[in-house]
């Protein structure tokens, strides 16, 4: 039972790194490039931990605090999350608000670590993530209140636990129109390409990586990692929403989970290749199509 | 003989297609009208019961509209061989042949008993008058025909809809499960209330928008405007009148189902609005074909107010659709002809049309006078019987602005008319070679002295079928 | 067999959404295709036991090949030849008209629970997706500046009345549903001409250079 526990957790927190590193190497194939290795992201953060940060002289705490603070926000929502139908470690009756809103909360102090730098240029990129935020959180919620009224259950750990299948047969067409605007947020929230480019450096179009440009060394590692992780939290939901695959064992079925994982990081790297970047102005329209389409989906349950 | 005056005008539709000569098409025109009448004046002698399993019948309601529309007709048809000599550098194939299609769809909605097949046939009128509109190949006629186009295509499908939703209005397992309005009338109060009060709606939104009540008229000034002077007359004394008919159709259908006073509610109010509408845009129009839209939306809209009213007030709407759709013929045909003279249809450039036409500008003037209801011209009189069934039901708050508004359209309209009358026409523009001839001056013509006839003396046959006409309306006959 | 037909509706519904937010006229004729194609599929789907198989099977191929088929085909020629790839600036941003149409769409199922329906053998989904393409439609119509998206909008319009047609395939007479199919036809090829003529006036598709008759 420790073992397994354990287990999760080390999931949890060594594997999101390879998650991002098999998205740059399907961007890289499907551009007929070879790409960096696939562990790229580990040596980063080994690299950026070994050294030292640089503070500008206009910072102050808040700037400081903001990596570490978004950081711990995006580990404590990942422990509610549970892994491969298993329990989560953290569970309670309610958990999906304080999942979103640790979600937002890391947000926040990105943000204002961006604002605390006092440059116009980070002041844009927060204000961007921030407006794109509030239509993508609409959203999430969205598809979490529907989740839940399919299942019957008000956590994280029932709601994409064994009550799934039968909310599956019960209400198809709602829980997947709800796993089609949760890939959606998904993909903003994670300033993935019909957003935001992860690679970019214009700075006319950048959204996230804007905001995190003063940072170095350690504090660059959190916000990176922190990234990554979010990234599999939002795949982990998404994966069990969709392919709900009931394995017997545990091995087996945690086995199954690293593999959807790996799928999904396929399927988000194809859609990158294949889509180009909105336009600024057409991003809300996304958004609030996904949100337009999870209340849709709560509608069907409802009547 | 009921299949013969709606077979007539579409296989000399499609003759005129494949004829040859420009010079001698339109001569097909008043070969089919006059057949058309004929067929007509015989199915006023020997009423025939319905073929095809009743899909087609002559009613009283039907007569009145199709008789109505029938010599206006002939009356521009005999008008347009003398319109498209003027304009031989044209090809007409389109227009002949369009026109003729149009008669045999507009006698199809006269008889039509289904209301599938109804709304069929009101869906050919659109697309073969929406060719017509853009006769003069201009930029103006073409945005007044891509306009009509849309909105009236937007009409029609809602209509559909409301179609759909009054046959589902009894489609349950002992309903009538048929579009025939018989069926439905006999089924009455059984059929599904909410389907039938929606299918009104949106019936009469869609067929409205045919009539040009407001606020759905918004092709008409357009369409009007830039059509030539007997399509005007067509779209506004027979279109809009089988627009009205249809309304008619629809609300025999609801009376019958006991949601009557909705459906005479809404009625009421579209009409008002009509004619309020109406007035404020007659006033100070400067191009007096668009006048004549708006006109055309002030009598859809007593119409609607007097289907509105119920009782006498029906039988004057009747009365009304012949005297509207004779009158609208002369104010249009007159009005083709002074824009024919002076190649400008604007207000401020047109004066002195008495002068320049010894007969149409007087002709024009005097189809104000009949349209605006001045006696002795027929209008008066049925738009007095209206006033009657509003005052005798006790609506004195209609009566009243019924009475504001005709008379807010009298100025208004007659502001605009005697500026293009009156005066000497020194000055202002004109197209050479264009004179008053019998062709094109005898048609309205003979089309007021009807009027002024009716005025004078109301046949006992004809007020007794208009009387028919109305017991069928309401239901006060079964 | 419920779910597929389940899924055919959401899907219309969905592809009702999508048009309400693209702006690039490829792909919303491409929707408008893929929208007809379901709604014949929806009509071989709904085919009960009570229904003539035969008559279904007409009316669905009639679908397929009209709206699925050619005037898609139509469309593609049209934007082809005037070389338009994309919607103006609409009358109404793309995200009011997106809340709009997903207000209608709400509004459209949560309330069409309450009409009672005289068949009763007939899929739940049917009346509010028929409701809710309608309005899309309209919504389209009003609210778009191209000559082509406002036809799109009434494509968009007429598979709504369509769907709601299926409701009554058992007591229509084939007739209707052949005008109904017939009429599409027809109205987008006129449409189709006016649209060549107006490209030739104005050479370009943007009906706002249509508004010089006023008041």
């Amino acid at each position: 039972m420790i073992l397994r526990a354990l287990f999760q957790i080390g999931l949890l927190l060594l594997l999101p790194p390879l998650l991002l590193g098999v998205v740059n190497r399907v961007k890289a194939i499907a551009a007929g490039r070879k790409g960096p290795p696939i562990l790229q992201l580990y040596f980063d953060l080994a690299k950026l931990l070994r050294k030292g940060a640089v503070y500008s002289r206009t910072t102050t705490w808040v700037f400081r605090a903001g990596p570490a603070v978004g950081l711990a926000a995006i580990v404590t929502a990942g422990t509610m999350l549970p892994v491969a139908g298993q329990p989560a470690i953290v569970s309670f009756a309610g958990d999906f608000v304080l999942f979103a809103y640790l979600l937002a909360l890391a947000r926040f102090a990105t943000a204002l670590a961006a604002l605390d730098t006092g440059s116009s240029f980070e002041g844009m990129g927060a204000a961007r993530e921030v407006s794109f935020a509030s239509m993508a959180e609409p959203a999430l919620f969205l598809v979490l209140v529907v989740m839940a009224r399919a299942t019957g259950s008000l956590s994280l750990s029932g709601m994409l636990g064994p009550g799934l299948a039968a909310a599956w047969r019960a209400a198809a067409p709602a829980l997947l129109l709800s796993a089609i605007a949760l890939f959606v947020v998904a993909l903003a929230e994670n300033s993935r390409i019909p957003v935001d480019d992860p690679n970019t450096h214009l700075e006319l179009t950048m959204i996230h990586e804007v905001m995190v440009l003063d940072h170095s060394g350690p504090d660059l590692a959190f916000i990176l990692y922190g990234a990554s992780l979010k990234f599999f939290l939002f795949g982990a939901l998404l994966v069990r929403l969709v392919a709900d695959v009931r394995m017997t064992g545990f091995w087996a079925a945690e086995g199954a989970f690293v593999v959807e994982l790996l799928g999904f990081s396929i399927l988000v790297g194809l859609v990158e290749s294949a889509m180009a970047r909105l336009r600024l102005t057409r991003v809300p329209q996304m958004l609030v199509g996904a949100s337009v389409l999870s209340v849709f989906a709560l509608v069907l349950l409802l009547r | 003989m009921i299949l013969f005056v709606i077979l007539v005008p579409l296989v000399l539709g499609a003759v005129a297609f494949s004829w040859p000569d420009n010079r001698t098409r339109p001569t097909l025109l008043v070969v089919g009208s006059a057949l058309h009448v004929l067929g007509i004046v015989s199915l006023w002698i020997h009423p025939e019961p319905p073929v095809l399993n009743g899909y087609l019948f002559l009613d009283a309601a039907g007569k009145v509209v199709l008789t109505t529309s029938s010599l206006l007709f002939l009356a521009s048809a005999i008008y347009a061989q003398g319109y498209l000599r003027s304009r031989d550098d044209r090809d007409n194939r389109v227009f002949v042949g369009g026109l003729l299609v149009l008669l045999g769809a507009m006698t199809t909605v006269g008889m039509a008993q289904h209301l599938g097949v109804l709304w069929v046939a009101i869906e050919v009128t659109t697309l073969a008058t929406a060719p017509l509109i853009y006769f003069n190949h201009n930029a103006r006629s073409l945005e007044a025909a891509w306009k009509y186009l849309l909105v009236s295509s937007l009409g029609i499908a809602l209509a559909l809809l409301g179609t759909f939703f009054l046959a589902l209005s009894g489609a349950a397992p002992d309903g009538p499960r048929s579009l025939l309005l018989s069926d439905l009338i006999a089924a009455g109060p059984a059929l599904s209330h909410p389907w039938v009060r929606a299918a009104f709606v949106f019936l009469l939104v869609g067929y409205g928008t045919k009539m040009g009540l407001a606020p759905l008229h918004s092709w008409k000034p357009d369409a009007y405007g830039e059509a030539p002077g007997l399509l005007g007359a067509l779209l506004a004394g027979g279109i809009t009148n089988f627009a009205f008919l249809s309304v008619v159709r629809v609300y025999q259908v609801t009376n019958a189902a006991g949601e009557g006073a909705f459906a005479r509610d809404a009625l009421l109010g579209l009409g008002l609005l009509s004619m309020a509408l109406a007035a404020v845009f007659m006033a100070g129009q400067r191009d007096f074909k668009r006048m004549l839209a708006y006109s055309s939306v002030e009598h859809m809209g007593i119409l609607a107010v007097a289907l509105g009213l119920g009782g006498a007030a029906v039988t004057g709407a009747f009365y009304h659709v012949l005297n509207n759709g004779l009158a609208k013929g002369v104010l249009f045909l007159a009005a083709g002809n002074i824009h024919r003279a002076y190649g400008s249809k604007r207000t401020d450039e047109v004066r002195g049309a008495a002068r320049r036409l010894p007969i149409s500008g007087p002709l024009f003037l005097a189809g104000f006078l009949a349209v605006t209801g001045t006696p002795p011209f027929s209008p008066f009189w049925s738009e007095f019987m209206i006033l009657n069934g509003a005052i005798g039901t006790g609506r004195y708050w209609v009566a009243g602005l019924f009475l504001l508004f005709l008379a807010v359209i009298f100025i208004g309209m007659g502001a605009t008319v005697l500026q293009v009358v009156q005066g000497s026409d020194e000055g202002a523009p004109s197209r050479p070679g264009f004179k008053d001839g019998w062709l094109t001056a005898a048609p309205p013509l003979v089309l007021l002295l009807a009027v002024l006839a009716l005025g004078l003396w109301l046949p006992a046959p004809l007020l007794s079928l208009f009387q028919a006409a109305a017991r069928l309306a309401t239901g006060s006959a079964t | 067999m419920g779910a597929w037909t389940d899924m055919a509706f959401i899907l219309v519904v969905v592809l009702d959404l999508f048009l309400l937010a693209s702006s690039r006229l490829g792909a919303a004729i491409r929707a408008v295709a893929l929208q007809g194609a379901l709604l014949s599929l929806l009509a071989l789907l709904l085919t009960g036991s009570g229904h003539d198989v035969g008559h279904m099977l007409v009316v669905a191929g009639g679908a397929f090949l009209i709206k699925a088929v050619l005037i898609p085909w139509l469309m593609f020629r049209a934007i082809r030849e005037m070389a338009i790839r994309r919607e103006m600036e609409p009358l109404m941003g793309y995200v009011p008209s997106i809340i709009l149409g997903g207000l209608g769409v709400v509004l459209s199922f949560a309330f069409s629970r309450g009409l009672p329906l005289p068949t009763n053998e007939m899929h739940p989904f049917l009346v509010p997706t028929a409701l809710s393409t309608v309005w899309t439609g309209l919504l389209l119509v009003v609210s778009r500046r191209k000559a082509v998206t406002q036809v799109l909008g009434f494509l968009v319009l007429e598979n709504g009345v369509f769907v709601f047609g299926l409701l009554l395939t058992d007591f229509m007479p084939v007739m209707v549903e052949a005008g109904v199919l017939l009429d599409l036809l027809a109205a987008v090829f006129v449409m189709g001409i006016v649209m060549f003529q107006i490209n030739r006036e104005f050479a370009s598709l943007d009906t706002d250079a249509l508004s010089s008759l006023k008041d």
